[in-house]
């Protein structure tokens, strides 16, 4: 069991996805200026990313491998993965009007986060199995999100800050998400107690 | 002491300055040459003027009528003669004038008929409505009309009635001088505002550094035999303020979103139970207050000032010293500079500051707050000021809201104590009224966009009427349309198009091309108008003029084809005649 | 080669059919966001920006056919408003920001010609045929859509003073400069 703890810590906080793997900075940047957006952001990434990993890991499994086709793996995911993001863009258009309109951009812009794609060909590569993948992918999208949150919360804040002229908006921004990423290596070795 | 005693958090202590104002007695200020009476005094609806400018005013005489529940009367604080009414400058931080009533003194102060009368023997709504024109507000500064506190929540039957005597401002002293030489009147009072809420105990809470006014409040309360508590609370700046010390004597909280009543608690200050007193019990409106006038002056004393005397002459009164740079109006927690000492002493008036530059230095430059949180721990409301002051810079009016801008009283405690200087409670002040001003804004359009969406349902609903209209008129006389619209043509030079006010015997297009017509002529005439020095003077023509524009009336009748269309064309003609048409 | 094709046609088959599906099965009717947009417009329905009234504006904001900075009685703050609501980026306004202003009609000019009130687009002016003409101050949103049509020239702007309901308390320190 503890080594399904090992995954999902150093999922979230070690080899954060995002301040570590430095995978998917584009939602990072552009979706943490409010608090409230991160959160829809990081509920959708999260339904998206554990989705699109068990989804991954069944092509993989059961329509490439047996016949050969691992080279077809990037083509496939992104495929799948277009398809569960415009399944997702259609739901929350539905249930969360304005989640959708706030997420913009962004939502699809899902489908070609590097996040997404990379934590399937992360599970293939670190030869997960099924319960692990979705595992892995959960705990990804929830490191994710925990820092877009924070990010987020960051960000709010230097609203009201005195900020030089020439650091206003994204500089500053960049900084923050930099002593971010040095507070979270931090974590590292925290799950190489084995 | 009898009574067991909450506290609250937080709070400051500052030096009180008190000593000086109260060596001597309460002393009546001198008639000014000119009273500027301001109608609006008290929070709510602005009084409406009851006199006219020249006319003749006794002591007491009405002058603003209530507007409105809440509302409160004003009152001419002496005899004279009436003025003007005109915008004179409010006693108020802008500083921007506002309507006020001047009166002239005639020098013999000659009250209007007074009837006392008991509020035993009244109806409660009775006594409220004789509160309200009587002008009774709350005298400890914010001027909420009285009555209005007066009503008991339905479901909660009242229990404490908290007469608020601390008077926790540094430097003020007029609610102490009143309880020292008029508690018996305080005293009597207190019954009227006990019997309309129905309230079973009556604490009455004073600062215990004022122990005369203590003793004094508790003679009168022994002698005239009522159960009153006289409670001395400790001295600690904000006691006084409402919710202060209803926790302090009650333990209950109050919050911003509740009103005391719904806690089975109400709070006043005892110069508005005695002004109330002296309002049902010797017929005396609000025509006068208490107001401290300390500081840096040769004289400091309370004066019993009428209301809409200048500060001017009330501030000459104590002889400032050389050195006074300006005055504050309030205390110097929570007053503010005045911008003019023109402005008149009104309800709110309670204390008068000189400052100098020694004793009121200017506050030294303002630094970045390090969050220290010396101001979270001194907030009495436990707000967290070093928030609300982050958010309320930055304008993000939402967010110092979620931090509940709006239980803050403004007492001042952050301010005085922030080791940065920074005048936090300004930046509150400017985020309320930011925010007020988003309301109001927000109302505004609230309402335009439903008088707008009305408007463009009429407009739908006539244009089908008038198209059914137009049907039924083309369908019962095909015939006759022919050689109207053509005539129409020549007069508007275009095709008309809907008929707007069309009788039904007479054809739409004919009523367009008269409407037409009548515009033309009324641009004609508005241009003549204009040109002409007097324009007003087209009912005094000579004989000749009226006969060259009925000539000229002729000659467009003529051009138009169209008896109606003469119809309008002379200026004060009489009434059109019935519709003509040409059925 | 054959079961590479097969296995991506299936795929994108049954991928296919999944968002068929849920295109029908979750179908938006109407926009909702058009409300949300047109509660921060200023409802002053004066058409400066170019739709008629400030539903079809937020309508047009809606479906992305307009931008966020055409609405002048909205000031900076609507269009920073809008940003915040829609994600997108503040921009300077269009047009310059006026005071806020409200219509006065001389009354000696006056003939009476009902075109402002037939302009007002929110009732704020009373009179009649012939009578002269009023602007209810209250309720006039400062359009100035009346201005033109009158043919005297007789209705003048005039901006809002403060007093002592509209003052407000200013802000503590002056900002030397502020930047973006």
């Amino acid at each position: 069991m503890t080594h399904y703890l090992f995954i999902i810590v150093g999922a979230v906080l070690v080899n954060n996805v995002v301040l570590v793997k430095i995978l998917g900075l584009c939602p990072f940047m552009g979706v943490s200026r409010k608090l409230e957006t991160a959160f829809g952001m990081g509920a959708a990434t999260t339904f998206v990313l554990t989705v699109a990993t068990g989804a991954s890991y069944i092509i993989d499994h059961y329509l490439l491998m047996p016949f050969g086709l691992e080279y077809l793996r990037t083509l496939s995911f992104i495929v799948t993965i277009a398809a569960i993001v415009q399944l997702t863009e259609m739901v929350i258009q539905k249930t969360s009007p304005l989640l959708h309109q706030v997420l913009g951009i962004y939502l699809p812009l899902i489908t070609t986060n590097c996040a997404v794609l990379g934590v399937p060909l992360l599970n293939i590569a670190n030869k997960h199995d099924f319960v692990e993948s979705l595992l892995f992918g959960a705990a990804s999208a929830i490191g994710f999100s925990l820092v877009l949150i924070l990010f987020a919360g960051i960000r709010e804040r230097i609203e009201g800050a005195d900020v030089p002229v020439y650091f206003r908006g994204t500089a500053i921004a960049m900084v923050t998400a930099g002593l971010m990423s040095l507070a979270f290596m931090g974590f590292a070795g925290l799950d190489k107690y084995q | 002491m009898l009574q067991r005693l909450f506290g609250f958090k937080g709070g400051v202590k500052p030096q009180t300055h008190k000593a000086p104002s109260v060596q001597e007695p309460i002393a009546q200020a001198p008639l000014p040459a000119r009273l500027y009476v301001p109608l609006h005094q008290s929070i709510g609806g602005a009084p409406t003027p009851r006199v006219e400018a020249g006319e003749d005013v006794l002591k007491g005489q009405l002058i603003g009528g209530a507007d409105g529940w809440v509302s409160a009367a004003v009152h001419a604080p002496t005899s004279g003669r009436v003025v003007a009414i005109v915008d004179h400058v409010a006693a108020h931080p802008s500083g921007l004038p506002t309507l006020s009533v001047v009166i002239e003194p005639d020098g013999r102060d000659e009250w209007i008929a007074r009837t006392p009368l008991d509020h035993r023997s009244l109806p409660p709504e009775r006594v409220r409505e004789l509160l309200r024109d009587a002008g009774v507000v709350g005298l400890g500064g914010a001027a909420f009309p009285s009555h209005a506190k007066l009503t008991a929540a339905r479901s909660v039957p009242m229990e404490d009635l908290v007469i608020n005597g601390a008077e926790c401002e540094p430097y003020m002293t007029c609610d102490d001088m009143l309880m020292r030489e008029r508690a018996e009147e305080i005293v009597r009072g207190i019954a009227i505002f006990r019997d309309l809420l129905g309230a079973r105990r009556v604490l009455i809470g004073i600062e215990d550094n004022k122990p005369e006014a203590v003793a004094a409040m508790q003679a009168a309360v022994c002698g005239l035999a009522e159960d009153y508590e006289v409670v001395a609370v400790p001295t600690r700046y904000p006691a006084g303020g409402a919710k202060q010390l209803i926790r302090v004597l009650t333990g209950k909280e109050v919050p911003a979103s509740k009103r005391s009543t719904e806690l089975a608690v109400q709070c006043f200050n005892v110069a508005t139970v005695y002004t109330a007193y002296r309002a049902l019990a010797h017929g005396e409106p609000v025509v006068s207050r208490i107001v401290t006038l300390t500081g840096n002056v040769e004289r400091p004393r309370n004066w019993e000032v009428r209301l809409g005397t200048p500060l001017g002459d009330l501030v000459a009164l104590g002889r400032p010293k050389a050195d006074t740079s300006r005055y504050l109006m309030g205390g110097p927690m929570m007053g503010f500079a005045l911008p003019s000492l023109e402005a008149p002493v009104v309800k709110a008036t309670n204390c008068i500051i000189a400052a100098a530059p020694t004793t009121f230095p200017a506050s030294p430059p303002e630094m970045p707050c390090i969050r220290c949180g010396a101001c979270a721990e001194v907030c009495p409301h436990e707000l967290q000021p070093f928030e609300l002051y982050w958010f309320a810079r930055a304008r993000n009016f939402g967010k110092t809201q979620e931090y509940y801008l709006f239980d803050c009283i403004e007492c001042g405690c952050c301010s005085y104590v922030c080791p940065s200087h920074i005048p936090l409670v300004q930046y509150f002040r400017f985020a309320k009224s930011e925010i007020w001003a988003r309301e109001r804004e927000k109302n505004a359009a609230d309402a335009a966009k439903a008088r707008f969406e009305l408007r463009n349902a009429r407009e739908e609903r006539e244009k089908a009427e008038k198209a059914e209209r137009l049907a039924r008129t083309a369908a019962a006389r095909p015939a006759e349309k022919k050689p109207a619209p053509a005539s129409a043509e020549t007069v508007a030079g275009q095709p008309a198009a809907v008929p707007v006010d069309a009788a039904p015997a007479a054809p739409a297009v004919d009523a367009e091309a008269v409407k037409k017509a009548t515009i033309v002529a009324a641009m004609e005439r508005a241009r003549a108008q204009r040109e002409a020095a007097q324009p007003r003077n087209t009912e005094q023509l000579s004989r000749e003029q009226q006969q060259e524009i009925a000539a000229i009336e002729a000659r467009r009748a003529r051009v138009a084809g169209d008896p109606p269309g003469t119809r309008t064309t002379r200026p004060g003609s009489a009434p059109p005649p019935a519709e003509t048409g040409d059925s | 080669m054959i079961t590479t094709l097969a296995i991506m046609a299936l795929g994108a088959i049954v991928l296919g059919a999944a968002l068929g599906y849920a295109s029908i099965r979750f179908k938006v009717e109407g926009d909702p966001l058009v409300e949300k947009i047109e509660a921060i417009l200023p409802q002053t329905q004066c058409g400066q920006c170019g739709y008629p009234g400030c539903k079809p504006y937020a309508a047009a904001i809606s479906a992305g056919e307009a931008d966020i900075n055409l609405c002048p009685p909205g000031g900076m703050d609507g269009v920073r408003k809008l940003a915040d609501l829609l994600g997108r980026e503040v921009k300077p306004l269009e047009a310059e920001e006026k005071p806020k202003q409200v219509a006065i009609i001389d009354e000696q000019t006056c003939i009476g010609c009902t075109l402002c009130i037939q302009a007002c687009p929110v009732d704020a002016i009373v009179g009649a045929a012939k009578q002269m003409h009023t602007v209810v101050e209250p309720l006039c949103t400062g359009c100035e859509l009346c201005v033109k049509p009158c043919p005297v020239e007789c209705i003048h702007m005039l901006p809002i003073n403060e007093n002592l309901d509209n003052w407000k308390w200013k802000y503590p320190v002056i900002e030397i400069r502020r930047a973006a």
